[in-house]
């Protein structure tokens, strides 16, 4: 078992969620912005498994096992929305479809 | 051990950094899951190997497949692939982005460093203690996951749906 | 018996609301038993609370019944809805329910055929509740509303024909020229309410005879103003330019409106604040004098109208100048004993010559008139004893009493003046002049047109009514020394003062009385020569190089209409015009297009794409982290 200090996990935290957050802001492409919430979506995993570790209980592990499960429901629904809008659209540019404006 | 953490952070980041910065769809895949791969191993040296299992099984095994899915239905032509460069590289689009997550990433590294930090480490906290806290104080919100998956499923089955004639694709009459 | 007073204005006030509410869903018959019926109620009211009122009266001779009070706004100010009957607001309600009856149910047959019978009988019955709160008021204010009420009413119901524009603009000029009355009128109150602390109009009084002496500069500036306001109202020089172009609307509400009622509300409103009047001679006399010149003004513009209308508009106007007249040298019960008579003859003769104009297809202009004598008798005989107390004929007729009483004591009052009583005897010769001229180009000479319609009964009775009562009416009040006869100014002497008169030498009396009637027949002759005998010899004077112009300058009203507009109204369009963009407006402009910058700006940030909405997000996240950390 490490003695890592429980800030420096959360460092690697906090730049794994700014990555990801990164990825979301500057793709185009709706399946790299998906991804790029996993991304951001691991990374707050992360920060509650190492605060879990800090204080030596499993609630940090119960939280991320939460996480978990809402990312696969909204990935499953996100991909099929991602399907729709190929078929609507023909493209997978998420500025394609930003016709709700004003 | 702290060693392996330390070079298992810096894989991650490195994954994280070139997954979210690939033309290639597939190829961005690849690299994040080299980075959940990275994360899990972390998760096993700071004690919690249910999770650290959890991470590879579920969240690499399974969400990453739906991705690899997705990306197949859709088809990843050459010509995607330039689309994909021409959207991606242009600087313009990159600064607003950086500069905001710099910020950001700052203000973080600011707070977390501004306290100091003590050594932790005290136990492995193994899965039996995971179940026994999962389905005590957090039963409900099990209920509540259970419930959220199945309103996935459903969402996912209706939504991925193609309804019959409507022609599959072109702009819609939702003009 | 007497707390029935209150339904007396009421009664109009639900006849205005059911019309207004459920009228056009009525049938003709419905609106007229409604608005008919709600004034013939509340006249059946007003008689039984007078019949009361004379029988037993309260103590005092006043009864007063307060509703509600009004507002509450300080220890001082709080007016209530009261009304307050003593022997003149006594009259002045029987005067206004029994003629505004006669005269809804002429309006019954005169306004079968328009469109908006409903909205007219609305709009009547909102002015009659309106003349009575005027009238019945117990405080200023409560009068004052009843005074805007009526001011509406002619408004609207000048422009009733609100199809043509000119009826629109007739009706806005009408509702202006009274505004400047009223607003001198509106100043009065609050000078009087400032400086005596009160609005019940007894205690003003009372206050006003306790603490201020004669001429006082607050009594003089409050006269003067409540004055304003009466001369607006009532049509006086210089507020008279309003009255003949009301002619535009229908025949009724010249009767009613403009004859009878509420150009007599400045007659009343002078004769109930007479204490104040007493406190400040020079605007007494101002009064008179404005009275006498406007009766000369009048007489000599209706001389040479040619619309039957407009000649009896004018002398209205003449009229109620000799009312201001009566007032000015102090005849107070004389103005309103006129004011009885003159609403019963002047009634009388609008509602025959609507009579004329109906039956000539409403034909206006009586020198397209004539002859009509044997086809609508009825109509003549009454127009005639109509004509006939306008003109003061001796004995027979009550306007002749009811002239000769302010003649009377223009001479012989403490404040009358010989010069005053010329000015009313060369007028009783204009008044039996034009009077007698409408006559004889209206029903004698040749028949031009051959009327094609007869009245029928609800014009006919109010027409025969009238002149019954235009005939005896006078007999309550003969003023000399050997023949005194005062129960008309006995009663009113209960609420107004009695003029105080010097001593009357009969020889004079009787010398004076010639002179007047001297003047009436010389007139009727005059009028005979003119128009019947020789009608050449009026054509040839008229047709003189100074006989042109003078009729000319005559018939449009001395030209106080082109005067009014060269002084007033072009100075202020202009300045409108000038300023359409000042800044008040662009502060408002300025809210608008603001409120637009605003929503523009709000508007791009729904941009409709995801990145944009990302950002947001991003950003608000650095910023409230950011204030968190380093707070």
């Amino acid at each position: 078992m490490a003695t890592v200090p429980m800030e420096q996990g959360l460092i690697v935290a906090a730049v794994l969620f700014v990555l990801g957050l990164a990825g979301v802001l500057m793709r185009r492409n709706i399946l790299f912005v998906l991804l790029s919430l996993e991304i951001m979506l691991n990374a707050a995993g992360l920060a509650f498994v190492v605060a879990g570790y800090r204080w030596g209980q499993a609630d940090g592990q119960v939280m991320f096992i939460f996480i978990l499960s809402m990312a696969a429901a909204e990935v499953s629904v996100g991909l099929a929305l991602v399907l729709q809008l190929y078929d609507r659209f023909k493209t997978l540019d998420s500025q394609a479809a930003s016709k709700m404006r004003g | 051990m702290n060693e392996v953490f330390y070079a298992s952070a810096v894989i991650a980041i490195a994954a994280t950094l070139m997954a979210i910065t690939r033309l290639n769809a597939v190829h961005a895949l690849i690299y994040l899951i080299v980075s959940l791969l990275a994360v899990a191993v972390i998760f096993f040296v700071l004690g919690a190997p249910f999770v650290a299992a959890l991470e590879v099984i579920v969240y690499a095994g399974a969400i990453m497949v739906l991705f690899v899915f997705a990306i197949m239905m859709l088809g990843l032509t050459p010509e995607s692939i330039q689309e994909e460069g021409r959207w991606f590289l242009s600087p313009r689009m990159l600064i607003g982005p950086a500069i905001l997550a710099a910020i950001l990433l700052g203000e973080l590294i600011y707070i977390l460093v501004a306290t100091d930090g003590q050594a932790a480490g005290v136990r492995i906290v193994d899965p039996k203690q995971v179940g026994i806290t999962l389905f005590g104080p957090y039963l409900l919100g099990v209920e509540l996951a259970s419930l959220l998956l199945l309103a996935g499923l459903v969402g996912a089955y209706h939504l991925g749906r193609k309804v019959p004639g409507q022609p599959s694709g072109g702009p819609g009459e939702e003009e | 018996m007497l707390d029935l007073l209150f339904l007396v204005p009421i009664l109009p006030f639900a006849g205005f609301l059911l019309l207004a509410l459920v009228g056009p869903r009525l049938t003709p018959r419905a609106v007229a038993f409604v608005g008919v019926g709600s004034v013939g109620l509340s006249m059946a009211l007003a008689f039984t609370v007078a019949a009361r009122f004379l029988s037993t009266p309260p103590p005092g001779y006043a009864y007063t019944q307060t509703l509600w009070t009004w507002m509450q706004v300080g220890p001082n100010f709080t007016p209530t809805i009261a009304f307050y009957l003593d022997a003149l607001s006594l009259v002045m309600m029987l005067v206004v329910t029994f003629v505004g009856f006669l005269i809804h149910l002429y309006s019954t047959q005169y306004m079968a055929e328009e469109e908006g019978y409903s909205r007219f009988f609305a709009y009547m019955n909102l002015f009659v509740g309106s003349m009575l709160t005027l009238v019945l008021a117990d405080n200023i204010l409560f009068l004052f509303l009843g005074w805007e009420g009526v001011g509406l009413c002619s408004y609207l119901l000048i422009g009733f024909w609100y199809r043509d524009p000119a009826n629109v603009r007739a009706a806005r000029k009408a509702f202006v020229v009274t505004r400047v009355g009223d607003t001198a009128f509106i100043i009065g109150i609050f000078l009087l309410f400032t400086s005596l602390g009160a609005f019940r109009i007894q205690e003003l009084l009372a206050r006003a005879a306790q603490q201020w002496p004669q001429g006082y500069v607050l009594a003089v500036a409050a006269a003067a103003l409540l004055m304003g306001g009466a001369l607006g109202k009532s049509a006086q020089l210089p507020l008279q330019t309003w009255l003949p172009d009301a002619m535009a609307g229908p025949t009724p509400v010249s009767a009613l409106i403009h004859a009878a009622t509420m150009v007599t509300a400045g007659v009343y409103l002078i004769a109930r604040t007479n204490t104040i009047f007493s406190l400040a001679p020079a605007v007494m006399l101002t009064v008179a004098v404005i009275g006498a010149v406007t009766l000369l003004y009048a007489g000599f513009s209706a001389l040479v109208q040619m619309d039957i209308k407009r000649a009896l508009a004018y002398s209205t106007i003449s009229q109620v100048g000799l009312m201001f007249l009566a007032l000015g040298v102090g005849a107070w019960s004389a103005a309103i004993f006129q004011f009885m008579t003159h609403a019963f003859f002047k009634a009388l003769l609008f509602m025959g010559a609507g009579v004329v104009i109906l039956a000539l297809h409403h034909e206006q202009n009586m020198f397209r008139m004539g002859g009509l004598r044997r086809e609508l008798p009825l109509t003549f005989w009454t127009f005639l004893a109509g004509a006939a107390s306008l003109a003061a004929f001796p004995i027979i007729t009550a306007g002749f009493f009811s002239k000769e009483l302010i003649l009377y004591q223009t001479w012989f009052s403490d404040r009358g003046n010989p010069w005053l009583w010329a000015a009313g005897l060369v007028s009783a010769l204009l008044t039996a002049l034009y009077s007698f001229r409408i006559v004889f180009l209206v029903f004698y000479g040749e028949l031009r047109e051959r009327p094609a319609w007869r009245p029928g009964p609800q014009m006919q009775i109010p027409l025969v009514i009238l002149a019954i009562l235009a005939i005896v009416a006078g007999y309550i009040e003969i003023p000399y020394t050997q023949v005194n006869v005062a129960f008309f100014s006995s009663f009113l002497s209960h609420s107004l003062p009695p003029a105080t008169l010097v001593h009357a030498d009969p020889a004079l009396e009787i010398g004076l009385t010639a002179a007047a009637v001297v003047a009436t027949l010389v007139g009727i002759y005059l009028a005979y020569l003119f128009f019947l005998r020789s009608p050449a010899l009026a054509a040839r004077l008229a047709g003189t190089p100074w006989g042109d112009p003078l009729r000319r300058w005559w018939l449009a009203g001395w030209g106080f209409d082109r005067l009014y507009d060269r002084l007033f109204v072009r100075p202020v369009v202009w300045l409108a015009n000038f300023n359409r963009d000042d800044f008040i407006d662009l502060a408002y402009q300025g809210i608008a297009w603001a409120n637009q910058i605003a929503w523009r700006l709000l508007s791009a940030t729904q941009g409709g794409q995801l990145r944009w909405y990302a950002m947001g997000i991003a950003f608000g996240a650095a910023l409230i982290i950011g204030i968190g950390a380093f707070q």
